[in-house]
């Protein structure tokens, strides 16, 4: 592989790489003033589509296309939601960006912006980023003073007003209806699909809803233009029609128990195990890798024998994971238990379940408590069955919720039960030896506290 | 016009119409189990009880393609071509698993529930959900909280399908209620201070309808709570008496005794809805001062006169009497105003007809939904009035006809009641005394009930059994729900006996003849639907 140049991460941890005047001393808002002096808003949109850019949310939807299906000749107020809830364990990508290069994602918000000709943006930054809060603001102030930001944007004629708004920490609000119902000042409860944001979103207006990630690389398009974007990464599988292919560099989270932990730019297409070795400096105190999660906590398991998945949209798709989602990878050593693992997973899932939906409410409830009965050793055998059935039942995939929260709540039950199965067994008949095989209804126990 | 198949059957729907799959299987005969899905209010798609396999039959080929998941019926419109699986496995498991999972924290107290019996949760389980519990937590916690002065919730009964916040949200505009918390934590509340004490309760003149619209027994009506098992009463439809609107009700009695009102649906009138006061409203039926005891005049003094004497008196003196007049009442139905204006009629063609005094308290109320609750506090003033004018030859109201007790000699009135409070004074009693023979039936004594010959003790609205007109001048008829206490004998019954006419009081006959004489009322003649018929329908012809 030719030598990678990190271009979103460029800037990260050069002195006052925050600030408005080390950004421009670094080349920042040249592609902009480039953009509007020479496109239209046509053209971002269909130079977006044919870079291959894929949403780096969580999803991978095709960015271009996202915003073409807002409505032709609306007569506005069309609106950008740019999503910066970034709550998905082990992720913590959008923050560097938002910390450290703040104008960075601005530069990009504001091409966005232009190319759907939304005149308001909402930057929906989560509550528990304050450094981040704190630069970006500054940014956006710095913004406007320059003429970057506010009416007639560098005599374009473009006008384009930013607002930043703290969410109050819920990781529904980064489901982008979520998103869209908090900033209207409701709960966070995603909305039934169809109608999509693109037709009907914030306000009942059309509103475009990007990562934070997304539109920095928006802003590299239009610096470096398409066939750069186009030569990193890699092509759409032949052998599957329905894969965009995965263009572009891409932010890695590493974490977990590894010599390095940290955030990461590669091109997209880099196996697990080049991550560790290459970036992370391997697995901690020498010990043997056991699992890791290749996106984010709710696209599920990879094992150790899996780590040749190639980190693209595509990749852990093959290895029975939901996606690469967020690319949050975090690596489990040998000394890991699934149990334990697992436990953590259903927990932070049941605390975060918005509650609307019946089978993710109650469904990752049960699944955190029936783990907590068998973490304290009266686990049987049965009840892997039925944390196998709550993971297969619930989700949009099988449509049973409204929104994804509950696939993702199900995913690493699913995977891990399906990898693990002999581990957890294991676990089960030795913490339990007299109960594991019984199969009668379980008894009924005190709640268990788990918060 | 669009055909929409369920369960492999076709179905016709109208051209325009917009129905969800729920309400496109119900014309097939299919239920579709739900929760939060209700005809008036927005949809959620949350509580996902309604999932159903769908699809769309293409026109050209008739090739039908199904969606591969459960999609909710409540939120998939029913279009031309669109399918509907209810029964295949894939929906049983489906439903089995969301009443498992609603049933997981359920405390399961239906023996001190009152909505066992009427309980969706319950019917749904026997229906759908699993055989056995296969769920490890501990299930009983029994929490209640106040919301208001008149709903309560058991907390741990809510399968927060929001319909009743959607219902103060939506409806009566006054957003009390809302979910606090999330996920499995979630649970309905209204505001309160640190202390948990009630900041902003649910107060709204609507709020009696959460409690109707909770398909379990998370809402409790504190007048209902704890009075009466669902199963021991019977339900009869019938008309609100308390103002103009005049809702469709149905009333829930045991043994003549009325323990809960609840709204009916009828879009014409009040849609699925009513207000508290009419909800609350029927207190004076069973109230111990209610008049049992029909007595005469007899000098100085009353006696008590048997009911089974008294028609035959009360026909002889009344045709001794010369001059006549009959004031009817508001809160008669329409058959009754025409018996006794017939009856007074018949023995005196010059006898004056008024119109009894209206009850009018503060101002009309109309919320956001259009739901109005009417100022006027009679059932049925119009119909009452135009039967007035048309036999009486003007309109005569309860001021004018005081009036005209002073220049012109009654020998004898009779005087209808059926008014919940003091609806006349010492100083409109004192115009009648030089009435000979003054009939005054009423439920409540009176001053005009003090100076009365003849003292008959009358019924309330739910004893009563005909048609009321509201005041859009749609007519709803409706048949007695209970039995009046002893000693009272229903208007109707008792005119049909002063006529002479034969058998038991037969209200529909009476409509008949009603609508063959007044032509206001000729839209009535047919058999009367459920939501009743608009009398209007007539006037816009002529």
């Amino acid at each position: 592989m030719p030598q990678f140049e990190p271009v979103l991460l460029k800037s990260v941890g050069k002195p006052d790489s925050h600030t408005l005047r080390a950004y421009e001393a670094s080349g920042g808002y040249q592609a902009l003033k480039k953009t509007l002096k020479t496109l239209t808003p046509n053209d971002v949109k269909e130079q977006t589509k044919a870079s291959g850019l894929r949403g780096r949310g969580g999803a991978g939807f095709p960015t271009g296309l996202k915003w073409t299906f807002l409505p032709k000749d609306h007569p506005g107020p069309i609106y950008f939601c740019l999503n910066a809830d970034e709550s998905e364990p082990g992720t913590f990508n959008n923050r560097i960006l938002m910390e450290e290069d703040p104008h960075q994602v601005l530069e990009g918000l504001i091409i966005s912006c232009f190319a759907t000709q939304a005149s308001t943006a909402y930057y929906y930054m989560r509550c528990e980023y304050p450094t981040a809060y704190r630069h970006t603001q500054r940014a956006i102030d710095e913004a406007y003073a320059a003429g970057y930001l506010g009416k007639n944007i560098l005599g374009s004629g473009y006008s384009l007003d930013v607002y930043l708004h703290r969410g109050a920490g819920a990781y529904i609000c980064g489901e982008e209806t979520g998103l869209i119902e908090s900033l209207e000042g409701k709960r966070a409860w995603p909305r039934i699909k169809p109608p999509f944001p693109a037709v009907e979103g914030a306000f009942r207006k059309p509103t475009v809803v990007n990562n934070i990630e997304t539109v920095a690389c928006v802003k590299h398009i239009f610096d470096r233009g398409v066939e750069w974007f186009k030569s990193i990464g890699i092509p759409p599988d032949p052998k599957n029609p329905r894969d965009a292919g995965s263009y572009g560099p891409k932010l890695y989270c590493l974490s977990g128990h590894i010599n390095k932990p940290g955030c990461y730019e590669a091109p997209l297409g880099l196996t697990v195990t080049e991550l560790i070795d290459r970036f992370g400096g391997g697995i901690w105190h020498g010990r043997k890798a056991k699992a890791a999660i290749p996106g984010g906590i709710s696209m599920g398991l990879l094992t150790a024998e899996e780590f040749h998945c190639p980190l693209d949209f595509n990749g852990p798709g093959k290895f029975g994971c939901l996606g690469l989602g967020t690319a949050a990878v975090v690596v489990m050593d040998e000394t890991v238990r699934m149990v334990d693992f697992l436990y953590n997973s259903c927990r932070f899932f049941s605390h975060e379940s918005c509650g609307q939906c019946t089978p993710c409410r109650e469904g990752t409830s049960w699944a955190t408590k029936m783990l907590a009965r068998i973490k304290h050793g009266q686990g049987r055998l049965k009840d892997l069955d039925l944390l196998a059935e709550i993971g297969e039942t619930i989700g949009i995939i099988p449509g049973t919720t409204i929104c994804g929260l509950a696939d993702g709540a199900a995913w690493p039950i699913k995977n891990c039960i399906k990898k693990f199965r002999p581990e957890l067994e294991h676990f089960i008949k030795s913490t339990n030896p007299s109960g594991w095989a019984e199969t009668k209804p379980v008894p009924a126990l005190e709640l268990l506290s788990i918060h | 016009m669009p055909v929409v198949i369920i369960d492999g059957q076709e179905v016709e729907i109208g051209a325009n119409e917009r129905l969800n799959g729920i309400q496109a299987a119900r014309r097939a005969g299919v239920e579709i189990p739900h929760y939060c899905w209700h005809p008036g209010l927005s949809v959620v798609a949350s509580c996902r009880m309604c999932l159903v396999e769908a699809g769309q039959k293409d026109p050209a080929t008739g090739k039908i393609t199904m969606q591969p998941k459960v999609v909710p019926a409540c939120q998939t419109p029913a279009k031309d071509g669109a399918v509907f699986v209810t029964s295949s496995e894939k929906v049983q498991q489906a439903r089995a698993m969301v009443e498992e999972d609603l049933l997981l924290r359920h405390p399961v107290d239906c023996p001190i529930c009152d909505k066992a019996g009427e309980c969706f949760l319950q019917d749904y389980h026997f229906e759908y959900g699993q055989k056995e519990r296969r769920a490890d937590i501990k299930p009983f916690t029994s929490r209640r909280r106040e919301l208001g002065d008149t709903v309560t919730l058991f907390v741990d009964r809510c399968v927060m399908c929001t319909r009743c916040v959607r219902f103060t949200r939506e409806i009566s505009g006054t957003s009390e209620l809302m979910v606090i918390n999330r996920g499995a934590a979630e649970e309905i509340d209204v505001f309160r201070n640190a202390d948990g004490e009630l900041q902003f309760p649910l107060d709204n003149k609507l709020s009696g309808n959460v409690v109707d619209l909770c398909p379990v027994g998370a809402l409790g009506d504190r007048d209902f709570l704890y009075e009466q098992r669902v199963w021991f009463m019977k339900s009869h439809d019938h008309i609100c008496g308390n103002c103009s609107t005049g809702c469709s009700i149905k009333i829930d009695e045991n043994q003549d005794r009325i323990y809960r009102v609840k709204p009916r649906e009828n879009l014409h009138v009040n849609q699925w809805w009513m207000c508290d006061e009419g909800r609350y409203g029927f207190k004076h039926v069973h109230d111990e001062q209610r008049l049992t005891e029909p007595r005469k005049r007899d000098g100085d003094k009353y006696v008590n006169i048997d009911w089974s004497v008294l028609p035959a008196e009360l026909d002889k003196q009344l045709k001794k009497c010369g001059h006549l007049a009959a004031v009817l009442s508001p809160h008669l139905t329409v058959e009754e105003a025409y018996l006794l204006a017939t009856y007074i009629l018949g023995i005196d063609p010059q006898a004056v007809l008024a119109l009894g005094p209206i009850p009018v308290e503060g101002t009309d109320e109309k919320f956001p939904s259009g739901f109005t609750i009417h100022a006027e506090k009679c059932p049925n003033r119009r119909g009452v009035e135009k039967i007035v004018a048309r036999l009486g030859g003007s309109l005569l109201n309860w001021g004018d006809f005081l009036g005209q007790l002073a220049s012109e000699s009654f020998g004898g009135v009779w005087i209808s009641g059926g008014f919940k409070s003091d609806w006349n004074d010492a100083q409109a009693a004192e115009k009648f005394s030089s009435v000979k023979c003054l009939v005054v039936q009423d439920c409540f004594t009176s001053p005009l009930y003090e100076r009365a010959d003849y003292q008959l003790p009358g019924a309330t609205a739910p004893e009563r059994a005909g048609s009321f007109v509201n005041f859009n001048d749609r007519l709803q008829s409706f048949d007695w729900a209970i039995r009046p206490p002893q000693g009272v004998h229903v208007e109707g019954p008792l005119y049909w006996q002063l006529l002479g006419k034969p058998g038991l009081y037969d209200a529909r006959k009476v409509l008949d003849d009603v609508a063959r004489e007044i032509a206001y009322f000729a839209p009535a003649a047919g058999p009367i639907p459920e939501m009743g018929v608009d009398l209007k329908v007539n006037q816009i012809a002529t």
